[in-house]
């Protein structure tokens, strides 16, 4: 459960709204179940009693949706961010996709947020609710009552590996401020270190049965933080290489790498790509493996963590490694 | 009707896939059912329904129409089309059979899709009742029954059996043809499964949408309506939900150059892109808000009115559980229809 309820987080938005700090909300709004939240654009505080929500489903990050909202009006846009969220939005800002001084964040906690594709999993189809009890869920469900899970069974792969309860940029923040928690962010590389340990034929198994049921729909292009090119070269009929067919999947392995080499260094591992692939396939994989490399040959870096740091990607000091020993260092 | 071991079930997918290339859903590495070509080994899925729909076997997403060769001064046309194989879908929800009806009003009206239509011809489609619908279904809104699941051949599953009845002509041959003892059995026999469905079903927190306000005429009245701004300000465009609708049919027709010639092919569209019926002119619907529109009005107002009322949806609720932002056409009707909470 979160521990920050939406009244709080109406409140203070409330009183933001009255004094025209901001004119409008970029918050969650609730849907026909208790999972389905839509990102939306609360405009008053009765539109917000109405519909705002804040709960374990609130796992979108809104900070891509900052560059169209806040070029649409003046005025300031108040938007609530969890920890992780804070490093697309700093992202962001460094490649100037939007001004800070038209935004208001307010950093709220998070205690990890659930996937109901997970839920679905242990439970089946058909569930009409949820309820909390200390590690446990109960699932209310239309034929088989309730059921138990384990909460963190319920989590997405980026809450269970999540980099940090801290938040690395906002202007105020509502609730109690974690301290980092490494202990959950050091098994982030395990998939990456799964996959490492396979051999090429295994690997290459892997991806070809992944992404051969991508259809190509793009959302996790559409939704990625990093990807935010006003024309994307695959919508582009004038590139030569805009496709909408998922037409084999060694065309469809390849854009993937493609995007996947696009956001390196960039990337601040958010795994919104991973949330709403429909095909469930594991895209975090690919970006995770591109940050590991960097940290092992570059040293640590995370893309996000403040604003106008320099990617390794882009950036070159005498005592880079050449690209020819990168890759035998990487062989080893 | 008839009936089969249920334990016995691989022996009447064997049977099938002896003259007939068999689909069913089963559960891939992901967890999730996907049709599957089936062999010993493939196992039915035990749930509700397939990420994709079924219209990927009639309507594939990219498919090779013709190829042109150029000789000096002659282009020689090649028809590459191969002829497709005879095929079985086995456990196509109703939701799902109900699509082709409506893929087929597309495809099947002059002039004739001859690439639809010949899959069309090739295929046998077997449905399988819903005996635990989900929450996100609503197909009884469109007046489908997911306890007569229609196609080809209807089938349930209740306790050790499952009943299979043929609907259609071509049904009835296939059956007939088929070298497996089946017990001859009554009706009646599937009665309560039929009435638990019914009863499920009407439990269901969105099965019966008031539809009565939508269909042909409806243009005026929801063109303008300021809902939609609200409605499409977070959508993606990812196109995510068309693409796994059972009744989006839209494509493009392409080019691709192969070096020695030019292929071209057809694969899905989505009106939700930027780049679609993209003219010399521009794009005729410049913002998502048009684009969104688009969607929706097609399934709820322009579809039926040109196709004796039938609405363009069948009620399967995958945009509902697919899409990135959780926007789907349960919201749309709610908030066009003025009782929404969206
Ligand atoms: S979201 Fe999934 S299915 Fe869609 S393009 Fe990306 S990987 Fe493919
Ligand atoms: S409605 Fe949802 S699935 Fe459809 S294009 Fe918009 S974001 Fe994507
Ligand atoms: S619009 Fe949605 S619910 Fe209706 S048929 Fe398409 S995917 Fe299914
Ligand atoms: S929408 Fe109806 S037919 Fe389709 S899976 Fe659900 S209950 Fe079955």
């Amino acid at each position: 459960m979160q521990k920050v309820t939406r009244d709080i987080l109406i409140d203070r938005a409330a009183e933001l709204l009255a004094s025209g700090m901001v004119n409008r909300v970029l918050g969650w709004r609730s849907g026909e179940f208790f999972y389905d939240v839509v990102p939306a654009v609360f405009r008053s505080e009765a539109d917000m009693r109405d519909g705002f929500v804040f709960d374990d489903f609130c796992g979108c990050n809104f900070s891509k949706y900052l560059v169209k909202e806040s070029a649409r009006s003046d005025g300031r846009i108040l938007v609530f961010l969890k920890p992780c969220d804070t490093y697309s939005y700093n992202q962001l800002l460094t490649e100037h996709r939007f001004d800070a001084e038209k935004t208001y964040v307010i950093g709220v906690p998070c205690d990890g947020m659930l996937d109901i594709g997970r839920i679905k999993e242990r439970v089946g189809e058909g569930v009409i609710g949820i309820e909390a009890e200390g590690d446990e869920l109960i699932v209310k469900t239309l034929y088989d009552g309730d059921k138990r899970m384990k909460r963190e069974d319920a989590l997405p792969d980026r809450c269970r590996h999540c980099k940090g309860k801290k938040h690395v940029a906002f202007d105020e923040l509502i609730g109690e401020e974690c301290e980092e928690n490494d202990e959950n962010a050091s098994g982030r590389f395990e998939g990456v270190a799964e996959l490492e340990a396979m051999t090429s034929e295994q690997r290459y198994f892997f991806w070809q049965n992944e992404l051969s049921r991508c259809i190509r729909c793009n959302a996790c292009r559409d939704v990625c933080p990093a990807c935010t090119c006003e024309k994307c070269v695959f919508d582009n009929p004038k590139s030569g290489v805009e496709n909408k067919a998922a037409s084999d999947s060694f065309e469809e392995k390849l854009f993937h790498i493609i995007r996947a080499f696009h956001v390196a260094g960039r990337c601040t591992d958010c795994g919104e790509c991973s949330r709403v692939c429909p095909q469930h396939i594991p895209l975090h994989l690919l970006n995770r493996k591109f940050i590991s490399d960097i940290n092992g040959l570059y040293g640590e870096y995370q893309a996000g963590e403040t604003v106008g740091s320099r990617s390794p990607m882009v950036d070159y000091s005498r005592a880079d490694l050449d690209p020819s020993e990168a890759i035998g260092k990487r062989e080893e | 009707m008839l009936k089969y071991r249920i334990n016995k079930l691989n022996e009447l997918f064997s049977s099938i896939a002896e003259n007939r290339l068999l689909y069913i859903p089963s559960d891939g590495t992901d967890g999730r059912a996907h049709y599957t070509r089936w062999q010993d080994g493939i196992v039915l899925s035990d749930k509700l329904n397939t990420v994709r729909s079924a219209k990927d076997f009639f309507f594939p997403q990219s498919e090779n129409l013709i190829e042109f060769e150029r000789n000096g001064k002659e282009i020689k046309v090649n028809d590459i089309r191969k002829e497709p194989e005879d095929f079985v879908i086995f456990g196509v929800r109703a939701c799902d059979a109900a699509s082709f009806d409506i893929l087929d009003r597309v495809f099947l009206s002059e002039p004739v899709d001859s690439y639809y239509a010949s899959r069309r011809e090739h295929g046998i489609v077997m449905t399988l009742a819903c005996d635990r619908p989900a929450e996100t279904c609503f197909c009884t809104t469109f007046g489908i029954d997911p306890a007569c699941p229609g196609g080809d051949i209807s089938c349930w599953q209740s306790g050790d059996w499952i009943y299979i009845e043929a609907n259609t002509e071509k049904g009835k041959v296939f059956l007939n043809g088929l070298d497996l003892a089946m017990e001859q059995c009554d009706e009646n026999e599937i009665a309560e499964d039929k009435k638990v469905i019914c009863e499920r079903i009407g439990k269901l927190p969105i099965n019966n949408l008031p539809m009565d306000c939508f269909g042909a005429g409806k243009t005026e009245t929801y063109f303008n309506d300021p809902a939609w701004a609200k409605l499409s300000e977070s959508c993606l465009g990812c196109g995510t939900c068309t693409f796994v609708c059972p009744t989006c049919q839209c494509y493009d027709i392409k080019d691709f150059d192969t070096g020695s010639s030019i292929r071209r092919f057809r694969c899905w569209d989505s009106c939700m892109y930027s780049d679609f019926t993209m003219m010399s002119a521009g794009q005729p619907r410049p913002t998502q808000l048009e684009r969104f529109r688009q969607r929706f009005m097609h399934k709820l107002v322009y579809f039926p009115e040109n196709n004796d009322g039938i609405f363009g949806c069948v009620g399967c609720g995958r945009c509902l559980s697919r899409c990135p932002i959780s926007m789907n056409i349960v919201k749309v009707i709610k908030n066009l229809g003025g009782n929404s909470n969206v």
